[in-house]
C-alpha cells in the first residue's frame, strides 16, 4: 500500500530502554465551568491511580495547555504540589503529544529524570475559544484575526481549496475519512459525538468556510490527556504494560516559501523517522493522524510515505479506514469525532496509540496492532501550521 | 461583476438603528507601519535594506538575513490569488453581521532576490476563482486599521459597489452629505463633486444669506441641494442646524474657513487671529460637539450609514508658514483637534479624513507664486479619499513637497521656512 521512502542514514541514538505507559484521558465536555488546572489535576490524579505511583515519584513534568494563562508548567507544579527536577512547557498545540514524548524520553535516558508525567489539559468556557484566537500569535493578531477569519476554519479552507484544485480531491474523499472516524468513535466512550454519521449527512452539511463544511471542523471542548515516560525496568517493576518509542521527528516552519501549505515538515524528515525506527510504511498497523480538518490527513499520508504527493485522494478511495479496515486511522475517532480539547488535542493520538500497542483500547482495538504511527501538526500562527511531528510506537513485548 | 447598488429605500424610523460593531483593532506596534501607509492610500511592505527580502506579516527582523533594517517601501501589489474561501460563519460580530465574506491567500509576484510572501486578504467579488491575477491595496477598515484587499487586475463596472469594498471606503454614492459652507469657491466645488460622485442629497450651509457670491445661485438651484442656515461661530446656530439635519448626515465636509495672510508683526493686535480661531478651530469644535455624537450613533445604520467627517486643514498646519502666521496656527490647532476627533469617532466606524492642501488658488493667496491648488482639484482629492480609503491627503505639489521634508526632518523644514524657502 506504500510508496518507497528513502531511509536516511541517521546518527540519532535510539530510545533504547525507554518506554511510554499509563495512557489516561479525562472525559471531554463541550463547555466546562472548571479552570484548566482542574483538568490537569484530574489527569495527574489518573496517572497516580493507574500507575500506582505517588505523585512525589514524578520527578519530571512536561506540560501543555492553551487555557492556562498566565500560568505555565511552573504554575502547574506549585498548584498540584509537585517537586520535579526536570520541567518543560511546550505551547505547541497539535505536536505536543509527540514532542513531549521525545523530550521526556531523552531526559529519562540521560538520567535527568526518572519518571516524567506528560500532561495536556484545557478548559473551554463560553467565548474562551474566540479569546484564544484573538490572542493566538502576533502574526495572527496583525494579519489574520482582523480580516475576519478568526480561526482555523478559514485557514484550513485555504489549504483545502488549494489542495482540491491542485490534486483533484473531492468532498466525498474527505467525507469518507470523517465517516470512518465517526464509526471508530462510536465505540470510544469519551467521544463527544455519539451519533453515527453518514456520507449523505456529511455532504449536505452547512458550509462554514467553503469548501469546509460542518463535519470538516473539530469541536472545541475541554478535556485532558496524559501518559508517563520511564525506563523499561521501572515499568516492569511496577507491572505496567508499555510501548516502545521506535522513532520520532519534529520540524518547525518547514517549506516557508510554499505559497499555500500543501506539505508539512514530515516531507523533510519522514525518511529519518522510518530510518530511525527501522520499519517502513508497510509495517504500520494503524495511523493516528493529526486531524483537526480532514485535508491534513491527506498531507500526512503523502508526506509520511503511504502514497506520493497528490495521490492521497486515490489512496483514500482505495482503503477502508475504520479500526478493522485496510488502513485504520484515528482509532478512537480522532479529534473530528472526539473533540478538540485545546492542547490535549495534540495528545489524543499519542495516548490512543499507546493504548492500541499495549492492548488497552477503550474502543475497538486494531486487530494485532504491533506498530502505530502518530502524526502531530500545530499552530497556525499565520497562514499555515508551523509545527509538525511524528512518532512510531511499538508494542512492548 | 458587482451588482450596481440600488438607491436604498427610506429608512423605517420605527426600527432600531443597528449599533456600530467594529472589526478587531489590536495590532502590534511594528505592524502599524501598514496602517501608516494605508492612511495615505499607499500599500507599503517592509523590505530588507540588506538583502532585499519583502516581509509579511510585519516583522522586527528580516526572515532571510535577520537584519533589523526593514524599510516600509511602496509595493506594486501585483500577485496571484492562489486560494480562497467564503466565510459563512464568523467569531466576531462585525463579520457575523456582514456574511458571506470572501477571503483569500495572494502570493505576491517575486520582484526581488527572495521568494515574495503570501498575504491573507479580503477578496473583491469581481476577482476570478483562483488562480487569478489580482492587485493588492492596503485599506483602512472601520476600526481605522490597515487590512489588505485583493482587487481584480483591471477595474470592473460598479466595482466600488461591492459590499466588502464599500465597507472599506466612504463612497458618497447614495449618501447624504453636509457641506458646512457652500458660499466660497471651495464649498461650491465640493458640492458639485459630491453630486457627481453619486450623493443624492447635499445640505449646504450658508452663514450670511445677504452676501451675493458669484456661482452660488447656480449651486443653490441644483435639485440635490438644500440650503441650511449655519454660522459656525454661533453656538445656537450650530445646535439648531444639528437638530435639523444631524441625524441624517452620512458625510460631513467642513469647508468653513477664515483666512488672512499676515506675519506676526504684520497686523497689530489679535483680532484677525481671533477670527481665524473662531471659525477654523472653535467652529470645528462646535461642529464636532453637535454633529459628532449623532453621526457616531449611525456608524452602521443600513448601507448608507454615517461614514466620514472631512476636515480641510492646510499643509501649514504641520509647519508654520511665517507670512500666514496666524492662519497656520489656527490650522495647527484644528489638526490637533482632528487627531482627538479620530480617537473618539473611530469607535463608531466613522472615519475622520484630513486634507492638508498646499496653498489654494483663492484670494488670500494672491501673492503666492504657483503651484496652487484649484478648488476643483481639492474637491477631487476629497472624493478620491472617500472612494479610495485614505484618511490623510496632501493635495498639490507644495503639500507633497512639504510633507516629504516634514517627514524627513521637521527642524530642517522650520529653518528653511524661516529663511523664506
Amino acid at each position: 500500500m506504500t510508496q518507497p521512502i528513502t531511509r536516511s542514514a541517521s546518527r540519532r541514538a535510539p530510545y533504547d530502554g525507554i518506554v511510554v505507559t499509563t495512557p489516561v484521558s479525562i472525559p471531554y465536555v463541550r463547555f466546562s465551568t472548571r479552570g484548566a488546572h482542574w483538568w490537569i489535576g484530574r489527569a495527574l490524579a489518573a496517572l497516580v491511580r493507574d500507575s500506582g505511583l505517588s505523585k512525589d515519584r514524578f520527578d519530571g513534568v512536561c506540560a501543555t495547555s492553551m487555557s492556562l494563562a498566565p500560568d505555565t508548567a511552573v504554575g502547574i507544579v506549585q498548584h498540584h504540589g509537585l517537586t520535579p527536577r526536570w520541567l518543560d512547557f511546550i505551547p505547541m498545540g497539535g505536536v505536543t503529544g509527540v514532542v513531549a514524548m521525545r523530550r521526556a524520553a531523552r531526559a529519562v535516558q540521560a538520567g535527568d529524570a526518572d519518571i516524567v508525567a506528560c500532561v495536556a489539559g484545557d478548559t473551554n468556557h463560553i467565548d474562551s475559544f474566540r479569546q484564544g484566537l484573538e490572542n493566538f500569535s502576533q502574526f495572527g493578531k496583525d494579519a489574520v484575526y482582523p480580516v475576519g477569519t478568526g480561526g482555523p476554519n478559514a485557514s484550513f479552507a485555504f489549504l483545502t481549496d488549494y489542495y482540491m484544485r491542485t490534486y483533484g480531491a473531492r468532498r466525498e474523499d474527505f467525507g469518507k475519512m470523517c465517516v470512518a472516524q465517526r464509526e471508530n468513535a462510536l465505540a470510544y466512550p469519551h467521544a463527544l459525538f455519539k451519533a453515527p454519521l453518514t456520507l449523505e449527512q456529511y455532504m449536505t452539511a452547512r458550509p462554514i468556510a467553503e469548501p469546509v463544511h460542518l463535519f470538516d471542523c473539530v469541536m472545541p471542548c475541554a478535556g485532558a490527556e496524559a501518559y508517563l515516560v520511564m525506563r523499561e525496568d521501572e515499568a516492569r517493576g511496577l507491572g505496567l504494560s508499555f510501548g516502545r518509542i521506535l522513532g520520532t521527528i519534529e520540524r518547525h516552519n518547514a517549506f516557508p516559501d510554499d505559497p499555500v501549505q500543501y506539505r508539512g515538515g514530515w516531507a523533510m524528515d519522514g525518511g529519518e523517522l522510518y530510518g530511525m525506527a527501522g520499519v517502513s510504511p508497510d509495517d504500520i498497523d494503524f495511523f493516528e493522524t493529526y486531524d483537526d480538518y480532514p485535508v491534513i490527513n491527506m498531507l500526512q499520508f503523502e508526506d509520511l510515505g503511504f502514497c506520493a504527493k497528490g495521490e492521497a485522494p486515490d489512496f483514500v478511495r482505495s482503503h477502508t479506514m475504520t479500526t478493522g479496515g485496510s488502513f485504520p486511522i484515528n482509532t478512537s475517532g480522532g479529534q473530528l469525532s472526539v473533540g478538540q480539547a485545546g492542547g490535549a488535542g495534540g495528545f489524543l493520538g499519542t495516548v490512543e496509540a499507546i493504548r492500541q500497542v499495549t492492548g488497552q483500547a477503550l474502543g475497538r482495538p486494531v486487530p494485532d496492532a504491533k506498530i502505530g504511527l502518530v502524526g502531530g501538526f500545530g499552530m497556525i500562527s499565520y497562514d499555515r501550521g508551523v509545527c509538525s511531528a511524528a512518532a512510531i510506537l511499538a508494542a512492548g513485548d | 461583476m458587482a451588482a450596481p447598488l440600488k438607491k436604498p429605500k427610506r429608512k423605517n424610523p420605527v426600527l432600531r438603528t443597528r449599533a456600530p460593531m467594529l472589526p478587531p483593532a489590536p495590532r502590534s506596534r511594528i505592524s502599524l507601519g501598514l496602517t501608516s501607509g494605508a492612511a495615505r492610500g499607499v500599500f507599503e511592505l517592509q523590505v530588507c535594506r540588506d538583502c532585499g527580502a519583502v516581509q509579511y506579516p510585519p516583522r522586527e527582523a528580516c526572515k532571510e538575513c535577520l537584519s533589523d533594517r526593514l524599510d516600509w517601501t511602496p509595493h506594486s501589489g501585483r500577485g496571484e490569488l492562489v486560494a480562497h474561501t467564503t466565510l459563512r460563519h464568523a467569531m466576531e460580530n462585525y463579520f457575523r453581521e456582514r456574511l458571506p465574506w470572501r477571503l483569500g491567500i495572494v502570493k505576491l509576484d517575486n520582484d526581488g532576490p527572495h521568494e515574495a510572501p503570501s498575504l491573507i486578504v479580503h477578496v473583491h467579488g469581481d476577482c476570478a476563482e483562483p488562480p487569478a491575477r489580482v492587485r493588492i491595496r492596503a485599506m483602512l477598515d472601520r476600526s481605522g486599521q490597515a487590512v489588505l484587499l485583493a482587487l481584480p487586475e483591471k477595474d470592473t463596472p460598479h466595482m466600488s459597489d461591492d459590499p466588502q469594498m464599500r465597507e472599506l471606503t466612504c463612497d458618497p454614492k447614495f449618501r447624504k452629505v453636509f457641506v458646512t459652507d457652500g458660499k466660497g469657491p471651495v464649498g461650491q466645488a465640493v458640492v458639485k463633486a459630491m453630486i457627481a460622485a453619486g450623493s443624492d442629497l447635499v445640505w449646504v450651509g450658508e452663514a450670511a444669506p445677504w452676501k451675493k457670491i458669484p456661482g452660488f445661485e447656480e449651486i443653490a438651484a441644483l435639485p440635490e441641494v438644500t440650503m441650511v442656515d449655519l454660522d459656525v461661530t454661533n453656538p445656537d446656530s450650530v445646535k439648531r442646524c444639528a437638530g435639523q439635519i444631524g441625524p441624517k448626515v452620512d458625510i460631513l465636509v467642513n469647508t468653513a474657513e477664515q483666512h488672512r495672510a499676515y506675519t506676526v508683526g504684520g497686523r497689530y493686535g489679535t483680532e484677525n487671529a481671533r477670527a481665524e480661531m473662531e471659525i477654523n478651530y472653535f467652529g470645528l469644535l462646535r461642529l464636532a460637539q453637535e454633529f459628532g455624537p449623532v453621526m457616531m450613533s449611525r456608524g452602521a445604520d443600513t448601507e448608507t450609514n454615517a461614514v466620514a467627517w472631512v476636515n480641510i486643514l492646510s499643509i501649514f498646519a504641520l509647519a508654520n508658514k511665517p507670512d500666514q502666521s496666524t492662519f497656520s496656527a489656527s490650522k495647527a490647532a484644528a489638526h490637533s483637534l482632528a487627531q482627538a476627533m479620530r480617537a473618539g469617532m473611530h469607535r463608531s466606524g466613522v472615519r475622520v479624513i484630513n486634507l492638508y492642501p498646499g496653498p489654494l488658488d483663492v484670494e488670500w493667496n494672491q501673492e503666492l507664486r504657483p503651484p496652487k491648488v484649484t478648488p476643483a482639484a481639492l474637491a477631487r482629492a476629497i472624493v478620491g479619499a472617500l472612494q479610495g480609503g485614505a484618511e490623510d491627503v496632501y493635495p498639490g505639489d507644495v503639500a507633497k513637497d512639504w510633507y516629504e521634508r516634514w517627514r524627513r526632518d521637521p527642524k530642517v523644514l522650520e529653518r528653511e521656512l524661516a529663511h523664506g524657502e
